[in-house]
C-alpha cells in the first residue's frame, strides 16, 4: 500500500512538473487524463492540470473523452465557491456542452450559483449515477453551503441549514453537534423556539470586523521615500 | 528571380473584390508593382539601418523604425509592398539577421496596408520560426529599441489570431487556397505559437532576472532593459519578457483566463516597469489583464485598472498623436470603456473610478448603463452588444477539417464566450433590485422585504445568499475578497445593512506628494548652484 501511494505521489509530482514546464503539448494528453481519473480516486484536485488537458481537447478536438471532461467538471464545482466551473466551460466546446451529462452538470452548477440549494439537492438525487463516480462530492458541496451560510448569516435559523446541507433529523443533529465542538458553532434559541445556530464571526457576517485595509500600503511603496527620510 | 513571384499568385483574398491579377509577371497590379525595383530612398533607408544596427546606435534606430519607415512607407508603398528581400540583400551584405528583421517589417506593412495572401501568411510564419530560432540560439548580438521588440512579439500573436479566423472562414475559399491550408498545416499551429512564446520566456531567464531585480541583485527595469554599459544584447531578454503579455493575449484568445493570468503573473502591474515604457505593451497588458479578471468575476479588480490606465491614456495620448499606433491607443481606449461600463453594472464601485475618467465613461455610456441595471431584454441586448465591441477576437486553434460541407465557423469561438457572459448575467439578475432595496434601510425583516419584492422568503434568502456567493470573488490565492459597496448580514430573520463609505487613500496620495516635492526642491538646489 505504501509503495502505491508513494508512485502515486511521484506520478503526480511528474504530471503537475509537466503541466508546468511543458504544457503546450499533444504528447501529455493521456498523461493528463490519467491524472485526473488519479484526482477522483484520490480526492485531491489540480485546476491547473485540468485547464491544461482542456485546452489540448480544444486543440485536438478528436481525442476528447466525455467521460473525463465529466469528471473535470464534477471536480471543479466541488470547489466553489471559486470560479473553477465556469473557467472549465469556457474551454468546452458548445456541441460537447449540449452532452446530456454535462447539461445536467451545468443545471447544478447554475443552482449553486445562486444558491437554490434545494433544487439542487433535488436535481442532484435524481442524478446519483453521474455524481457518484466522483467521491467526496456531496461533502464539498455541503462545505460549500456552509461556506455561503457563513459569508451571509450571524444567526441561522435550522430549516435553513438542514435545507442547504441536505441533512434533516438525527443525522443534522450530529451535524451540528460535530460543528458545535469543532468549528466554534453555538446553539441558541430563537423567538418561536426554534433552533439557531450561531455561525463563528468572521468579516464577511460582521462587517464591523472587516480590517481597513484599503489605506494600507505595501511595504515596497513606503521603502521609496526612504532615501529622502535620512 | 523566381522567388519574387511567389508573392502574386492571384489568389481571391482581396476584400475589395479586385479580380485575380494575370499570371505570374513581374508586375501584378495596376500601378506596376516590381518587387525588384529598390528605390533610392529605400536604398539609403537599408544601409543607414544596418549601420546603426551594427553599431548599436539604439536612438538611431529607433528614429529609422518609427519615423522613416513610416514616412517612406506613406510615400511610395501605400498600396504595394515594398521591396522584396533579395533585392534589399546586396546593400546590406546579404545579413542573415538583417534579411529576417527586414521580412518581419516587410510583412507587417503587408497585413497593415494590404491583404496577405493565404502564401504570404505561411511565408511570415516561417519567417518568424528562422527569427526566433536565431534568437533562441542566443547568436543575435544587437540592441534593438524596445518597440521595436514588442511590435515583434505583438504582431506575431496579431497574425496567428487573424491566421485562425483566416483558415475558418473555409466557405468562399478558392481550390488552391484549400490545398495550401492543407499543404502547410504546420503553419501557424497553436503548439508552434504557444511553444515559441514559451521558449523566448525560458530561454531569456526574464522570471529569474525579475526574481532578482527584487532583490536588487540585478538592474533591469531601471535600464528599460537595455544594458548601456556591457552593450550585451537585449533582444533576448525583452522578447522573453513581452512574450509573457504575448502569452496572457494567446491564452484569453482560447478562453483560458487563468492561465492567461499565471503567464503575466511575473510582471508586477501594481509597480512601474518595463511594460508600460512603450504605450501599446501597457496597454495591451491591462486591456487583457482587466479583461481577464471580469470573466473571473474580480469585478473589483477589472475596474481598478481599467480607471489607472483610462486616466493615463487621458492624460497622455496627446504626445502619441503622430505614432503609428495612434488608431490603435484610442480603438483600444473605446473597448476599455465599454469593458468599465459593464463592469461597473456588474458591480457597482463607482468610488474606485477617477472623476476625469467616469465623466468620460458617462459622456459614452451614461444610457446603456442606466439600461443594464434594469436586467431586462433591453438590458440583455446592452451588454450583448458592449461585449462583443469589446471583446478579444477569439479564436478556434483546432485544425480545419476540409471536408465537405465547408462553412464559416470562425465565430464559434466568439459565440460561446458571449454566452457563457450573458449566462452569468443573467445569474446576477436579481441582485440589483435587491441592492437598490437595501439602500434605502439599516434594519429589514426578511418578511417585509420579500413583500416588498413580491417574492416568498425562501426565494429571498436564496437571492441574498447569491448576492453575497457573487459579490465576493475567489482571488489566485484562494482568498474571499469583497466587491461591494453594499453589504449585509443576517441574524435570523433581520437583515442588517452596511454600507461601507468610500475610503480616501491618504497614504498614497501623500507618498507620491513626498515624492515630487522631493524632486522639485532637489531641482530647485541645482538652479541655485548654477
Amino acid at each position: 500500500m505504501g509503495r502505491d501511494q508513494q508512485q502515486q505521489q511521484q506520478a503526480a509530482y511528474t504530471v503537475e512538473q509537466l503541466v508546468a514546464v511543458n504544457p503546450y503539448n499533444p504528447d501529455i494528453l493521456t498523461d493528463l487524463e490519467n491524472y485526473v481519473n488519479e484526482q477522483v480516486s484520490s480526492q485531491t484536485y489540480s485546476l491547473d492540470a485540468n485547464l491544461c488537458l482542456l485546452r489540448l481537447y480544444q486543440f485536438e478536438p478528436g481525442r476528447i473523452s466525455i467521460p473525463i471532461v465529466v469528471r473535470i467538471l464534477i471536480k471543479a464545482l466541488m470547489a466553489m465557491p471559486a470560479p473553477d466551473f465556469s473557467l472549465c466551460l469556457f474551454l468546452i466546446p458548445e456541441q460537447v456542452q449540449m452532452e446530456e451529462q454535462i447539461k445536467t452538470l451545468i443545471v447544478l452548477s447554475h443552482y449553486l450559483e445562486t444558491a437554490r440549494f434545494r433544487q439542487f439537492w433535488e436535481e442532484a438525487a435524481k442524478n446519483r449515477s453521474t455524481l457518484e463516480v466522483v467521491p467526496g462530492f456531496e461533502q464539498a458541496i455541503q462545505a460549500y453551503a456552509i461556506h455561503v451560510l457563513s459569508l451571509t448569516y450571524q444567526k441561522v435559523p435550522r430549516p435553513v441549514i438542514a435545507e442547504a446541507i441536505n441533512i434533516e433529523g438525527l443525522s443534522l443533529d450530529k451535524f451540528l453537534e460535530y460543528h458545535v465542538a469543532n468549528s466554534g458553532w453555538v446553539l441558541e434559541k430563537g423567538h418561536s423556539r426554534s433552533q439557531l445556530m450561531v455561525l463563528p464571526r468572521n468579516e464577511f457576517n460582521h462587517p464591523e470586523l472587516k480590517k481597513n485595509t484599503v489605506d494600507g500600503m505595501p511595504f515596497e511603496h513606503v521603502t521609496r521615500i526612504f532615501p529622502i527620510l535620512s | 528571380m523566381a522567388s519574387s513571384h511567389e508573392y502574386d499568385d492571384g489568389s481571391l483574398e482581396s476584400r475589395y473584390g479586385r479580380p485575380p491579377s494575370a499570371g505570374h509577371g513581374g508586375s501584378s497590379t495596376d500601378l506596376g508593382y516590381d518587387p525588384n525595383f529598390v528605390p533610392d530612398s529605400v536604398k539609403t533607408f537599408v544601409v543607414h539601418l544596418y549601420r546603426h544596427i551594427r553599431e548599436k546606435n539604439v536612438y538611431e534606430i529607433h528614429q529609422m523604425y518609427e519615423g522613416s519607415f513610416q514616412r517612406l512607407s506613406d510615400r511610395m508603398f501605400r498600396d504595394n509592398p515594398w521591396p522584396a528581400v533579395e533585392a534589399i540583400a546586396p546593400y546590406v551584405d546579404n545579413d542573415h539577421v538583417f534579411c529576417l528583421l527586414y521580412r518581419e517589417m516587410w510583412f507587417r506593412h503587408v497585413y497593415a496596408r494590404l491583404t496577405p495572401t493565404g502564401r504570404q501568411r505561411v511565408e511570415s510564419w516561417d519567417n518568424y520560426c528562422s527569427l526566433f530560432g536565431v534568437v533562441l540560439h542566443g547568436v543575435v548580438n544587437m540592441q534593438l529599441p524596445n518597440q521595436w521588440l514588442w511590435d515583434m512579439v505583438d504582431e506575431f500573436v496579431y497574425q496567428f489570431q487573424s491566421y485562425c479566423q483566416y483558415r475558418a472562414k473555409l466557405k468562399n475559399k478558392t481550390e488552391e487556397e484549400l490545398q495550401l491550408l492543407q499543404q502547410y498545416d504546420q503553419a501557424w499551429n497553436v503548439y508552434g505559437v504557444l511553444n515559441y512564446l514559451q521558449a523566448l520566456v525560458e530561454k531569456s531567464a526574464i522570471i529569474e532576472i525579475l526574481e532578482r531585480e527584487k532583490e536588487g541583485l540585478e538592474q533591469f527595469t531601471a535600464t528599460d532593459g537595455y544594458d548601456y554599459e556591457g552593450g550585451t544584447s537585449n533582444v533576448l531578454k525583452m522578447l522573453g519578457y513581452y512574450s509573457m503579455i504575448g502569452l496572457l493575449r494567446v491564452h484569453c484568445l482560447l478562453g483560458d483566463y487563468h492561465t492567461g493570468l499565471k503567464c503575466l503573473a511575473p510582471i508586477d502591474i501594481s509597480q512601474q516597469g518595463v511594460y508600460n515604457v512603450v504605450i501599446g505593451s501597457h496597454i495591451s497588458t491591462i486591456y487583457h489583464y482587466g479583461f481577464a479578471n471580469l470573466m473571473l468575476r474580480r469585478y473589483a479588480e477589472a475596474i481598478r485598472e481599467f480607471n489607472k490606465i483610462l486616466l493615463y491614456i487621458l492624460k497622455y495620448k496627446q504626445y502619441h498623436q503622430k505614432s503609428p499606433q495612434y488608431d490603435q491607443i484610442l480603438k483600444k481606449n473605446e473597448q476599455m470603456y465599454a469593458l468599465l461600463a459593464i463592469c461597473l453594472s456588474l458591480c457597482p464601485q463607482i468610488n474606485l473610478v477617477e472623476e476625469n475618467v467616469n465623466s468620460q465613461l458617462r459622456d459614452k455610456y451614461n444610457e446603456k448603463m442606466t439600461k443594464m441595471l434594469r436586467y431586462d431584454d433591453e438590458a440583455y441586448a446592452v451588454y450583448d452588444e458592449l461585449f462583443t465591441y469589446a471583446c478579444p477576437k477569439f479564436i478556434t486553434p483546432s485544425a480545419p477539417v476540409l471536408e465537405e460541407p465547408l462553412t464559416n465557423y470562425n465565430q464559434d469561438a466568439y459565440r460561446l464566450q458571449l454566452k457563457l457572459f450573458l449566462y452569468e448575467v443573467k445569474q446576477q439578475q436579481l441582485l440589483s433590485g435587491v441592492r437598490s432595496f437595501l439602500k434605502l434601510y439599516s434594519t429589514i425583516s426578511i418578511g417585509k422585504l420579500a413583500a416588498y419584492m413580491e417574492v416568498d422568503e425562501p426565494t429571498l434568502r436564496t437571492i441574498l445568499m447569491t448576492y453575497k456567493h457573487k459579490m465576493h470573488a475567489v482571488d489566485g490565492d484562494g482568498k474571499i475578497i469583497p466587491n461591494a459597496d453594499l453589504d449585509f448580514y443576517i441574524s435570523e430573520d433581520i437583515i442588517h445593512v452596511v454600507e461601507s463609505k468610500p475610503i480616501k487613500r491618504y497614504s498614497d496620495y501623500f507618498l507620491r506628494q513626498v515624492l515630487k516635492f522631493e524632486e522639485m526642491i532637489s531641482e530647485l538646489d541645482r538652479i541655485k548652484l548654477d
